[in-house]
């Protein structure tokens, strides 16, 4: 019985689905029209449903097609708005490309772009079409486009096998499965044939070439079979995926994964390719990892850059990619294999014949440390076939070896003088002490000296030094002296004891040297790390960081070296003119490398490197190497890459200092002001507190002021009083300025500050009127009383400032939707048209050069305390009947107060 | 007054501030003696033993919450707080540490004497009560908990009645929410001011002529509350 459990789809699958689903939700959609082979009508097919659609009214663009001269084709395109071709001029020629930058301007709803495997010509943006696809599907436009089965990369070498003939232009199968829609254009092989020989599919000559070479009734169903292969897979991976989706599977795999080790073998790509299929098959991710040991380090240039393409081939093809350093392949890829929890292991079956008894291979080494790993064996593959078939004319099938014979070509054949001409030293030597020494301590001299060759010329000349000291050594030392010959048969263990040991200490010698130097090489890049880092962790501001960074890159990786840093409003800032900015933007804004040996613009003389961090990318860095190949060394690439992410730290680092920096200067001057403003508070209102209290008081002291005297005294104090409102207006006014107003939010009766503000200016209002009109059951409001309460004095002082003695003023508070509004009213002249904005600006006033009192900061102070409050103050159109000012608090949720029990009827008890 | 001469102290830094509440408390009989700081002024009040204490908050020697802490513990004379800062948490401080009553600077002679009276009668009325409290219409018999207003029996409920209750026993003193709070809902509601608000509200619809221009239940804004008479 399944339980429950088993009908729940899995978070983690759901996850995926919505994440999916989000990305999707931007993307423009993408569909391929997909056929065995050219001919079966995928463009035809294309352009008839991209005709329908217009008919429906969807924005239609043609990219690209290519007609191929088919008149039947031609007469679709007819009618569809067509973009121009970009000219570009290559070496001579003037070649028409697709536009890549017209097309994403013109953005259509939907754009048709042929052929979709077509390499660009040099000097686009993008060295595939493809790429200009996933641009313009990552801009929101849909795309349809075309391809033949054997323009997949992971199908690439099966077609090639059959056909015979191998295309270049490939399309990663990621690319192929992460479009939305794939659509067969299926064609029965008699009926292309047919089409063919009807010169529907190519004209002329053509079409009788194609026929012999490529149109061959077999190879056409083979590779029918493979596009209709190709697309049942995918076909069932969507079902698995609306499976998931609609969890109508019980059982969930466990995320099994596939681990392809990567040889140095040139059949390294087809043993890739398999794992590729094999785990698009088993639908599983998979990994590709190359180890690299101690004997792999020493091989030559073009050697590694071809495990480097191989591993690029494996990313393409959609594998997780990673170098290994480890003493054995073996170890590595076990280690690897465990840590990520990978249970299949794909490896290619090595070329070479066992050498020695004792050497195991690497499937049984694995097998033997590894009893848990399944461990698949990948025959060798057509290239590899064909390479070992070239290199075994030679006699040396092993790239191995071949790189062996390399390294000895280039060691120059001085050294190999300079050793026999040291065997030949040691012979001249030897050759008086031979009546005083044994033989044995001749032959340990000897070995000595091949000891010696070895540390210092190099394995090569230690070789040659073995085999003349024992040449010498017979014809020098052995009797009979001056012959080769030899009398007694003892002497034959001898020759070959000394050969053996000669060799086996070359050998090792040489050996050890090699990897002393490639520790010192390793240990030299990571000291320049270590030395980069430091001086990188010492660096306080931006432009010293700039400075010293390229210097460190340039000196490092010999380049020129420009480093491109975000500004404050995040702008690439340009440090050096040779540098292309608009590259430089495109690797910041995708986060992606661009530039030399990137899939981006690879003709640019500038490796793009973008400087990401956990925050953010916080600039570009872009190198030029004096040797281009020198950074596609993968240690180089790495240790730039490490040189990148130190940089790219440190900016954060430096980023962050300027942000701390900054918080404490805020802190400080708001501490300052705020201690400013209590200061002239303070000292400001003391004096005028005196001023007012004295003045009140000159009425009280004997003897008794005339009449004349209280008049004045009177005057003071009104002044006074005047000026202690002023002065608390501009207080006010400063604190909002300085952007820190502090509300006490409370939630409050609004009538309560309604009457605190009319007892508030009762001697201001005396002379007039006052009506208060409160709907009934106001909620509670929330709001900071002393602040309103100053709106609304401020506004209940304006108005009978503004109306003469005897109007009414009016007070109305009212919902409003979700606001609360409150008004205050008069009936006295009302405000000069055009002016209900203006009279809220600082020291505005209703009247020009009024006789009226005040600077007109009022106003604006309650503008300031109503917008805080998330509300809105604003004065009622001009009219004669008086004017009106109106402003909002939210109402919100007031809590909830809980019902008393008044279980009493009366109160008295 | 048929009293001997009453005494006051006034502790404030501002000699021109204490030269004009002088004159104005010496108009209407009071005897006052000044301090100029919290150690002078702790003196005064232990030896003239004043009636009332006029206290500036700002002072240089000390805060004046100190100063009322410190003479809360053996006094229990009015004192009415003056104070620059605009700042209602000062207040509130000086309030919930005994004081009777505030004043903002700039502050008006006649408010003054107006406060002063009124923390002067509260003292009196303390001694010897009526069990009946009037203001305007309204007339609270404390004894036989029955409210009326012009009258007309008025219906309070148990919290209303406690509020009112309070506000009455505290006449003419400024009460902060804190203190109303703790008083009629206890302990545990100190920070629920929207109850104290709706039930005064309340109060207001029940007593006041025009709940918005009460006359009596007066709201101190952002501060607390006060029953006049």
């Amino acid at each position: 019985m399944p339980t429950h459990r088993d009908n729940r789809p899995n978070p983690d699958s759901l996850l995926q689905r919505v994440q999916r689903e989000a990305a999707q939700a931007e993307r423009g959609r993408l569909r391929i029209y997909f056929g065995s082979s050219a001919g079966v009508g995928k463009t035809f097919a294309m352009l008839a449903t991209a005709r329908k659609l217009q008919s429906e009214g969807r924005e239609v663009l043609v990219g690209v097609v290519e007609t191929h001269g088919r008149s039947e084709t031609a007469a679709l395109v007819e009618g569809l708005p067509l973009l121009p071709q970009k000219q570009i001029e290559y070496r001579g020629n003037m070649l028409s490309e697709f536009d890549l930058d017209a097309a994403l301007a013109a953005r259509p709803s939907l754009i048709l772009v042929d052929e979709l495997a077509h390499s660009n010509v040099p000097g686009s943006r993008h060295p595939k079409r493809w790429q200009d696809v996933e641009e313009l599907l990552a801009a929101g436009i849909d795309v349809f486009t075309t391809l033949n089965v054997q323009h997949l990369e992971s199908l690439n070498d099966v077609v090639g096998g059959i056909t015979g003939i191998r295309v270049n232009e490939t399309l990663p199968d990621t690319f192929f499965d992460s479009a939305d829609e794939v659509v067969l254009v299926d064609v029965p092989a008699d009926e292309l044939l047919a089409r063919l020989k009807a010169g529907k599919v190519y004209l002329g000559t053509k079409a009788e070439q194609a026929a012999q070479n490529f149109f061959r009734k077999g190879n056409l169903m083979a590779l029918r079979e493979l596009a209709l292969r190709r697309t049942a897979n995918r076909i069932e991976d969507e079902v698995q995926a609306y499976r998931s989706d609609q969890a109508i599977a019980g059982v969930w795999k466990t995320e099994a994964a596939l681990l392809c080790g990567v040889g140095p073998d040139a059949g390294a790509e087809h043993v890739v390719r398999s794992a590729a299929r094999l785990a698009n098959q088993l639908n599983v991710a998979w990994h590709a990892a190359y180890v690299e040991t101690p004997a792999l380090q020493r091989r030559s240039e073009a050697a590694r850059e071809r495990i480097l393409r191989t591993l690029k081939l494996a990313q393409e093809l959609g594998a997780t990619t990673t170098v290994l350093t480890a003493h054995n392949g073996a170890e590595g890829l076990i280690g690897y294999a465990r840590s990520r929890n990978l249970s299949k292991l794909v490896i290619g079956r090595s070329g070479r014949v066992r050498q020695w008894p004792w050497v195991r291979r690497l499937h049984e080494q694995i097998a033997s440390q590894a009893t848990d790993i399944d461990i698949l064996e990948i025959g060798r593959g057509a290239a590899g076939r064909a390479e070992a078939l070239d290199a075994g004319a030679t006699q040396d099938s092993t790239p191995g070896r071949t790189q062996m014979r390399d390294e000895a070509m280039r060691i120059r054949p001085y050294r190999y003088a300079l050793s026999a001409a040291v065997c030949m030293l040691t012979t001249l030597l030897l050759t008086p002490l031979r009546h005083y020494l044994d033989q044995a301590n001749i032959v340990m001299l000897f070995l000595m000296m091949v000891a010696l060759v070895a540390v210092k010329i190099g394995r090569g000349p230690a070789v040659l030094a073995a085999f003349l000291c024992v040449g010498a050594f017979d014809f020098f030392f052995v009797s009979p002296r001056l012959s080769f010959a030899v009398a007694d048969v003892q002497y034959l263990v001898t020759f070959v004891v000394m050969l053996a040991v000669g060799l086996i200490i070359g050998q090792m010698t040489a050996s050890l040297r090699f990897q002393a130097s490639a520790a010192l090489s390793r240990e030299g890049r990571s000291r320049a790390l270590f030395e980069f880092a430091r001086e990188m962790s010492t660096v306080l501001e931006v432009p010293t960081l700039i400075d010293m960074a390229q210097t460190a890159v340039a000196r490092e990786f010999h380049a020129e070296a420009a480093l491109l840093v975000i500004d404050a409003h995040s702008q690439l800032q340009l440090s050096n003119a040779a540098v292309d900015i608009g590259t430089a933007q495109w690797a910041f804004d995708r986060n992606l490398p661009a530039g030399l040996g990137t899939d981006t613009l690879p003709g640019s003389p500038f490796l793009y490197l973008p400087l990401k961090t956990s925050m953010r990318t916080r600039g570009v860095l872009a190198v030029k190497p004096v040797n281009p190949r020198f950074l596609m060394i993968p240690e180089q690439r790495r240790q730039l890459e490490t040189f990148g992410a130190l940089i790219a730290i440190a900016l954060e680092r430096v980023h962050y200092i300027e942000v701390a920096q900054e918080a404490v200067l805020r802190i400080e001057s708001e501490r300052l002001r705020n201690s400013l403003l209590s200061a002239l508070s303070h000292d400001l209102r003391t004096p005028l507190s005196v001023l007012y209290g004295l003045a009140e008081t000159l009425p009280l002291t004997a003897p008794p002021l005339s009449d004349a005297q209280r008049a004045v005294a009177d005057a003071i104090q009104i002044e006074a009083k005047r000026m202690g409102a002023l002065v608390n207006n501009l207080l006010d006014m400063a604190r909002i300025q300085s952007g820190d107003i502090h509300l006490n939010l409370q939630w409050q009766p609004i009538e309560e500050v309604v009457g605190t503000s009319l007892a508030a200016t009762k001697t201001s209002l005396a002379s007039h009127n006052i009506e208060t009109q409160m709907a009934a059951g106001l909620p509670l409001v929330r709001y900071d009383a002393v602040l309103i309460e100053r709106v609304l004095c401020n506004l209940l002082e304006n108005a009978a400032k503004y109306t003469p003695a005897g109007s009414t003023l009016r007070v109305i508070a009212a919902p409003d939707g979700s606001m609360l509004k409150v008004c205050v009213a008069d009936n006295g002249p009302g405000l000069p048209a055009g002016q209900e904005e203006a009279i809220f600006e600082k020291f505005a006033r209703g009247e020009k050069e009024s006789d009226k009192p005040g600077v007109g900061l009022g106003l604006a102070i309650c503008r300031a305390i109503v917008s805080a409050h998330g509300g809105r103050i604003r004065a009622a159109p001009a009219s004669t009947t008086g004017a009106t000012f109106c402003f909002t608090l939210p109402l919100g949720e007031p809590p909830q107060v809980p019902e008393e029990m008044d279980s009493s009827s009366e109160n008295a008890q | 007054m048929s009293d001997p001469v009453k005494s006051v102290v006034v502790i404030e830094d501002e000699a021109q501030i204490r030269r004009f509440v002088r004159t104005a408390l010496e108009a209407e009989g009071w005897r006052v003696f000044e301090a100029g700081g919290v150690k002078q002024g702790l003196v005064e009040a232990g030896t003239r033993r004043p009636d009332m204490v006029i206290l500036d908050l700002g002072l240089p020697d000390g805060d004046g919450v100190d100063f009322l802490r410190d003479l809360r513990t053996w006094s229990s004379v009015p004192v009415i707080v003056l104070s620059a800062r605009s700042d209602e948490s000062d207040k509130i401080g000086a309030l919930d540490a005994g004081a009777d009553d505030y004043l903002t600077k700039p502050f008006g002679v006649g408010e003054l004497l107006a406060r002063v009276r009124v923390a002067q009668r509260r003292m009196q009325s303390a001694d010897g009560r009526d069990p009946v409290f009037r203001f305007g219409e309204v007339s609270v018999d404390l004894a036989a908990r029955v409210v009326s207003k012009a009258g007309i029996a008025v219906h309070l409920t148990p919290i209303e009645y406690r509020l009112l209750a309070c506000l009455i026993t505290n006449a003419g003193k400024v009460l902060t929410h804190r203190q109303l709070l703790l008083d009629v809902w206890g302990p545990s509601h100190v920070e629920s001011s929207h109850y104290l608000r709706i039930y005064m509200s309340q109060l207001r619809q029940k007593l006041e002529d025009d709940p918005t221009q009460p006359k009596h239940l007066l709201t101190e804004t952002a501060v607390g509350f006060r029953l006049v008479a």
